[in-house]
């Protein structure tokens, strides 16, 4: 039930993140969802993109470093407290959230929040116990 | 195996009164032979007959390449040149060649010294060298030549080049004893490989590699791929040429020096103050026995550490350590005294870290800054920013408690730092002083 993130470091330097995206756009890839967690002087790049290993390959031939991440894509409930009830189920199942971000495109009347946990399985397990979506890798790509 | 026994063992104390004796010796023969060495005297206002003790000679001015260079090409030779039988030079890429001569006694010593350093390595008579230093003015082929002769080993003066008649040779002819600059060996084993020659079929037992400096790392890949004990030499040719120190097989850990021929010492590059053993410093050579070309306190440049500790291998001869680095490429940031090779090492200890990296040093409100730029490869990279900047200042403590230098480490993106060799990409010093 895990979908698979791509990680990229880059430099903080006017314009990379643009030479990354527009390596993307060349290889016809389209990004799905994207989050940046930074310092002052290097970011890592979070990318949900439609095509995985095309993505990996467009980037690496452009000599960045490329990492792919498990991830947990979670649908919530587009209302008050929505994202909120998810936490305090993993909250209460001592689960860590390491970070999350909102995917661009709704699925019906939820949104989707990707999230990254410390123990992935464990925490699928406890969502779908509780009744929360946890769509797939392969169903994420064609949102 | 130890080619002179009764010198390369004497105690101690019996070698410094050898060396003492030797010292006041040459100092008259320098004073009364060559003009330049009376004046730095006179100019310093000491007299042969002032150095009464081996700690005197700290007293004596040091002698620099640019010495050599405004004394081109003969003019510190203490010898007349009825008495030279042989003249080397350095290769001069940057300004002036420096020239030295020998007698036919100088070759004798030179020859006698190279023998010792093949039998340090473990080659007797019967063995067969596969000599692949260059031979003319430089003094690599030539030295290894005379000492294998002199050991009585079998020697194929085959010198630089022709890479594939040199793997060729190495089949048919059997050698044992490999003397090459250790990048020229690593070649050899790349070509011989490509014509289906593997080293694990040839008959080397270990090779000899000097000329230029390398690593503990490089050691580990020459032996695995050339399938012998990579044994380090240490010369240079204002002080004799190769054959002034070299490891022993038994311990190969430090070069013993010998020190019957030759008084090292290692100085702090700033101040020229002598420093004590096991401090790191400019390698300074004084030679004692010389006579076309004697050397007082030569500035090797050449950054090392001296251990007089007893060897396994019954050597009393002190022993350098590997040459880390070259007091040319060396940063004084807040005093301390840095070289990029010790920040390399400090790297290398991180795992997955890579040895492509560049300092930046800059200066703001009259303090210096170093700042180290350390590529990321795949191996390193994590997601998360937390354990990233974790790893920046595990590399920052790091550096802080080998080296005594505060430094901002800096992750880069792979391949954005230059490529190019030598000081120049590695280093960026913005100061201005
Ligand atoms: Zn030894």
């Amino acid at each position: 039930m895990q979908a698979e993130q791509i990680s990229i470091f880059i430099e903080n330097k006017a314009g990379r993140l643009s030479d990354v995206t527009g390596i993307l756009a060349e290889a016809g890839i389209n990004i799905r969802a994207l989050a940046v967690a930074d310092t002052s002087d290097f970011g890592v790049l979070r990318l949900i993109v439609d095509n995985n290993a095309k993505a990996e390959e467009a980037l690496k031939n452009s000599g960045f470093t490329v990492r792919k991440t498990k991830v947990v894509a979670v649908k919530v409930e587009d209302k008050p407290g929505g994202l909120h009830r998810i936490l305090e189920i993993l909250k209460n199942a001592r689960i860590n959230v390491e970070y999350m971000y909102a995917f661009i495109q709704q699925s019906g009347d939820k949104a989707v929040m990707i999230f990254r946990f410390d123990q992935t399985g464990e925490a699928i397990k406890t969502l779908m116990d509780k009744g929360v979506t946890v769509i797939d890798g392969k169903t994420l790509s064609t949102l | 195996m130890i080619f002179n026994i009764e010198y390369e063992t004497m105690p101690r104390e019996a070698l410094e009164s050898i060396q003492l004796k030797r010292l006041q010796t040459v100092l008259s023969r320098v004073y009364a032979t060559v003009p330049f060495y009376k004046k730095k005297l006179d100019d310093a206002g000491i007299l042969p007959g002032d150095i009464k003790t081996l700690k005197d000679l700290e007293k004596i001015p040091f002698t620099t390449k640019q010495d050599l260079r405004d004394n081109y090409p003969f003019g510190m030779f203490a010898a007349p040149m009825a008495n030279v039988v042989r003249i080397h030079a350095s290769s001069g890429t940057t300004g002036q060649p420096t020239v030295v001569g020998y007698t036919a006694r100088d070759i004798n010593t030179w020859a006698e010294l190279m023998a010792r350093a093949l039998s340090a390595a473990g080659a007797s008579r019967g063995d067969i060298i596969h000599n692949a230093y260059g031979y003319g003015l430089f003094t690599g082929g030539l030295g290894v030549h005379y000492g294998a002769e002199k050991l009585g080993a079998s020697v194929i003066p085959v010198s630089g080049g022709n890479t594939k008649r040199q793997a060729i040779i190495m089949r048919d002819f059997k050698p044992t004893i490999l003397t090459a600059t250790p990048s020229y060996a690593l070649h050899l084993a790349e070509a011989a490989e490509e014509m289906g020659i593997s080293f694990k079929d040839l008959h080397f037992k270990a090779g000899i590699f000097g000329a230029e400096p390398w690593s503990e790392d490089m050691r580990e890949e020459i032996e695995r791929k050339l399938n012998l004990d990579a044994i380090d030499i240490y010369g240079l040719s204002e002080v004799m040429g190769p054959g002034v120190s070299i490891e022993c097989l038994e311990a190969k850990k430090g070069l013993h020096i010998f020190e019957d021929h030759f008084i090292p010492e290692i100085i702090n590059p700033e101040t020229g103050n002598a420093l004590p053993y096991g401090e790191a410093g400019e390698l300074v050579f004084t030679t004692i026995t010389k006579e076309a070309f004697p050397i007082l306190r030569y500035r090797t440049r050449d950054i090392t550490t001296l251990n007089p500790e007893p060897c396994i291998c019954g050597r009393t001869h002190v022993r350098m350590g590997k040459v880390s680095g070259r007091t040319d490429d060396m940063l004084i940031i807040r005093g301390v005294n840095v070289f990029p090779s010790q920040i390399e090492s400090v790297l290398m200890q991180v795992e997955g870290v890579e040895p492509h990296y560049q300092l930046i040093v800059d200066r703001k409100d009259n303090l210096d800054t170093l700042t180290v730029r350390v590529e990321i490869g795949e191996k390193l990279f994590s997601d998360e920013v937390k354990q990233l900047q974790e790893l920046e200042n595990r590399i920052s403590k790091d550096i802080k408690e080998t080296l005594g230098v505060s430094a901002k480490v800096k992750l880069a993106e792979p391949k954005s730092i230059a490529r190019s060799e030598g000081k120049a990409a590695r280093v960026v010093d913005n100061r201005k002083i």
